[in-house]
């Protein structure tokens, strides 16, 4: 065990022992995300570095205070990529940041989500032990899945020390087309779609414009291309395109700021095949129309009924009050699992309290 | 704090039920539940003393067929009110004694639970009971050109619930996944009779990933009473490369070549000579019976994308030093070269009297090194072995081939199959990939996890289930076996078979 992590163990049993809240922070990039951070800072950068990385075995290891940049530039120079494309949202974000945040990308309802890349993990826990739980194969059913426990869980159950990640190879071709469609085409479309061989990697509908990338064998894209017509978008575009809603840089999302306007930036993932919402506000759809963003002013109980009613939850992302509730609320059985596993794995109640939700 | 203090640790030793009195539980049970719900009888309790593991053998008190989850809900409130053990069951087909019965609690059967509640071809979701079959879910699917990916050999018999319990894999999951990546919801009741709906149909849910802590809890959190499943667009065309090699090593580096090359095929299974020449007597698939170690590579998709990917892996199989090379040229001999690595499990129990089937991963490089141990394990227990692996996931079978009516056989299987599973875990790996840990593994869990991580695993049981009472002795060895088994590793650093050369 290095000094470091020592050190970490320490300050762990001593906050532990005196009830002091612990801010985890890597990069800080995802502060804006879930309620209010509160807690002495822990920042975790320290612990940097590629633990191991073969690309024939498709798994890398790494510290968590590595920047997801350079895991990413690592993978690439081997032509391989995290399947799920996880947001970054600046150029500080760290791999420990980015699986407790749980986040993906555009590939996710192609690829599968972050949770499904998670191997393995080794954590520090609220009692200053090192655990290790799953590994670096690719199947492994020893004890309950821990890892992808932790993916997510924004910090509230442990400091993430290292994780192992499946990583796939990068498609050999990409194509981009632009089809003009409404929300509700667009919606039976892409589950249309979703429902046959095509090998559909990203999706995104705004404002009358449907656009889908292609990713596989040539042959496979060149196939559909053909076959789905609507408008090839030239490489750079689109990679500018998918990369703008990946980082949330697109002109939808933009920058004013959202609490001055009232205006909230909602994601709502439902069910693929769900209705068109009728909410009111500006909408951009992805995931096969599983991910809705809203840019709203509607009340949070409004847009948080019609989303169970369309059976998915809603998550208030940026802007709004963060003291209230950002992510869906519980039924009551699922919340007494919830304090039930927060106690299990910190007692104490020390790691980035009341981050995910009140009491947590 | 003083976390000692707070209260004692759980697991730390097996929790003593026999005062449980199965005259009152019936009794309590009887109230509850029609007639026929309830069998009691040893003479209809031996069907289910044991499932796919059945050297481990034990009647339960009682066994409950419930078919609705109220009824459920009625039985874990009686079996919690009265702290009986609880143990349920899907078809019984695991291969690890998961659903092996406690003598002192009740089997919860779900066989009754086999209805497909709702077939959705345009959200490509199945909404299902959890006693039906794997392979029904795909047969009901199929004519709208959709099916449920994972594929575990017992596919015909084995249940959803039960895939859900175990997290089963499958020959496909390299490029499709385990059960955990094709599940969206399930719904289930905890010990205390409180209905939990763990996921919903949209692509992910608030709070944390209950969803994954379930999949692959074998039994031990919630009982599983529907389930939904993800259905995948069927490939439009599937087609088949049998290479054969003339060294076990040579194979075991083309297929991390293929890897390498940037290829995901549908499905990368190898077998070694031995179990060749096993299935061959059986099947007359067609194989090279006079290569050390064969490989079969699946392509799927589109035709083109089939005819480009099938051209990169010819080549670097060629380049790789394949001795032959053949590819499917319809269905029905894809079919033929799938039939003999379908055929290892049967094939070895017709040339054997018994057979133990292992489960370890392992990093794929270090293939050789394993199976070079191995030979090594056959020579010091007396005992063959031929080895079946889906080489794509690095996920191992070994089949030990034994007489369990020799005396000292059985005994020495298990010796030989602990110690494959500890070289699992030295070499970087895991002593199960998919069969799951059940009573089988146990003491196996005790070199694979410290004593925090194991004490943790109790805790995260308790979560869900504080008075221990679904399916306890499996999965998580308490801390007093572990002492018992003596093998404990103080941490992880200590490494056995020093005598192993690692590169």
């Amino acid at each position: 065990m290095s000094d470091l992590i020592e050190q970490w163990q320490e300050r762990v049993r001593a906050a532990a022992a005196a009830g002091t809240a612990l801010q985890i922070r890597g990069g800080g990039t995802k502060a804006f995300y879930g309620r209010a951070p509160a807690g002495e800072l822990f920042d975790v950068r320290g612990h940097a570095g590629i633990v191991s990385y073969e690309p024939t075995e498709l798994v890398v290891t790494v510290r968590a205070g590595t920047p997801l940049a350079e895991l990413e530039a690592l993978l690439d120079d081997s032509r391989q990529m995290l399947a799920f494309e996880p947001p970054h949202f600046g150029a500080t974000a760290t791999i420990g940041g980015c699986v407790a945040a749980g986040l993906s990308g555009p590939r996710r309802a192609a690829a599968g989500a972050l949770r499904d890349f998670v191997l393995g993990v080794k954590i520090l826990d609220g009692r200053g032990d090192v655990l290790t739980f799953g590994g670096q194969v690719m199947k492994n059913v020893a004890g309950y899945d821990v890892s992808r426990l932790i993916a997510g869980s924004l910090g509230t159950l442990g400091v993430i020390l290292e994780v192992s990640l499946k990583v796939l190879p990068r498609p050999v071709a990409e194509a981009t087309l632009s089809l003009a469609m409404s929300e509700a085409e667009a919606i039976a479309r892409l589950n249309e779609w979703g429902g046959q061989p095509l090998p559909l990697s990203a999706s995104a509908w705004s404002d009358g414009v449907l656009n889908v990338r292609l990713s596989g064998a040539e042959a496979a894209v060149r196939a559909a291309l053909a076959r789905l017509g609507g408008e090839v978008v030239a490489a750079d575009a689109a990679d500018a395109f998918w990369g703008g809603l990946r980082e949330q840089t697109a002109d939808f999302f933009g920058d004013a700021a959202l609490d001055e306007s009232g205006t909230s930036l909602w994601r709502l993932s439902v069910p693929s095949a769900a209705a068109p919402l009728k909410l009111d506000g500006h909408q951009l759809i992805e995931w096969g129309g599983a991910l809705r963003w809203l840019r709203s002013t509607v009340a949070a109980e409004a847009i948080r009924e019609r989303t169970a009613a369309l059976g998915g939850h809603a998550t208030r992302f940026r802007g709004g009050a963060r003291d209230g509730q950002i992510f869906h609320p519980l039924p009551a059985p699922l919340m007494t699992i919830h304090r039930r596993l927060k106690h299990a794995f910190d007692p104490a109640g020390i790691f980035n309290p009341g981050r995910l939700y009140d009491g947590l | 704090m003083n976390f000692d203090a707070e209260a004692p640790t759980p697991g730390e030793r097996d929790v003593d039920f026999s005062a449980v009195d199965k005259v009152r539980l019936v009794e309590a049970l009887a109230r509850v539940l029609p007639a026929g719900a309830l069998m009691y009888d040893p003479e209809d309790l031996r069907p289910y003393e044991c499932d796919g593991l059945s050297a481990y053998r034990q009647l339960p008190l009682i066994v409950a067929l419930p078919t609705s989850e109220e009824q459920v809900v009625a039985i874990l409130r009686t079996c919690s009110a009265m702290r009986v053990p609880v143990v349920a069951r899907g078809a019984g087909t695991g291969l690890s004694g998961g659903a092996l019965p406690h003598a002192h609690g009740v089997v919860l059967s779900l066989a009754r639970f086999n209805r497909i509640l709702q077939l959705d071809p345009h959200a490509r979701t199945a909404v299902v009971q959890p006693g039906v079959r794997n392979l029904a879910i795909s047969e009901a699917a199929a004519p709208h050109g959709l099916y449920y990916a994972p594929d575990p050999s017992s596919q015909i018999a084995c249940t959803i619930g039960g895939n859900v319990a175990e997290n089963s894999g499958g020959v496909h999951c390299l490029k499709y996944g385990l059960t955990v990546h094709n599940l969206l919801r399930v719904r289930g009741v905890t010990i205390e009779g409180e209905i939990v709906e763990i996921g919903n149909h949209a692509l992910d849910a608030p709070g944390y990933d209950l969803l994954a802590l379930v999949t692959g809890s074998e039994g031990m959190l919630a009982v599983i009473t529907e389930v939904t499943v993800k259905l995948t667009p069927k490939p439009q065309l599937a087609q088949c490369v049998l290479a054969a090699f003339d060294d076990v090593i040579r194979a075991g580096n083309a297929v991390a070549e293929i890897i390498a090359a940037g290829i995901i095929p549908a499905g990368l299974e190898m077998m070694d000579q031995p179990a060749t020449a096993a299935v061959e007597q059986f099947v007359h698939a067609g194989y090279p019976l006079s290569a050390k170690a064969i490989l079969l590579c699946e392509s799927d998709g589109t035709p083109e994308e089939v005819a480009e990917e099938i051209a990169r892996v010819r080549a670097v199989l060629d380049a790789g030093g394949a001795t032959e090379i053949r590819v499917s040229r319809d269905e029905a001999e894809r079919m033929r070269f799938w039939a003999g690595r379908k055929a290892a499990f049967p094939a070895a129990g017709r040339i054997s009297p018994d057979y133990y089937c292992m489960d370890g991963t392992i990093p794929r490089k270090r293939l050789g090194e394993m199976l070079e141990a191995i030979q090594a394990m056959e020579r010091k227990h007396g005992l063959r072995c031929i080895n079946v692996f889906h080489a794509g996931d690095g996920n191992l079978h070994p089949l030990i081939l034994f007489d369990a009516n020799q005396p000292g056989e059985l005994a020495r299987a298990e010796e030989f199959g602990a110690e494959i599973l500890e070289l699992s875990v030295a070499l970087g790996g895991t002593i199960t990939g998919e069969h799951g840990v059940g009573i089988e593994k146990i003491n196996q869990m005790c070199s694979q996890f410290s004593r925090p991580e194991i004490t943790t695993f109790f805790r995260v049981k308790a979560a869900f289930d504080p008075a221990g009472l679904l399916n306890p002795g499996k999965a998580i060895p308490t801390l007093n076996r572990c002492a018992e088994y003596g093998r404990e590793r103080v941490s992880k650093g200590h490494v056995p078979y020093p005598d192993i050369p690692r590169f």
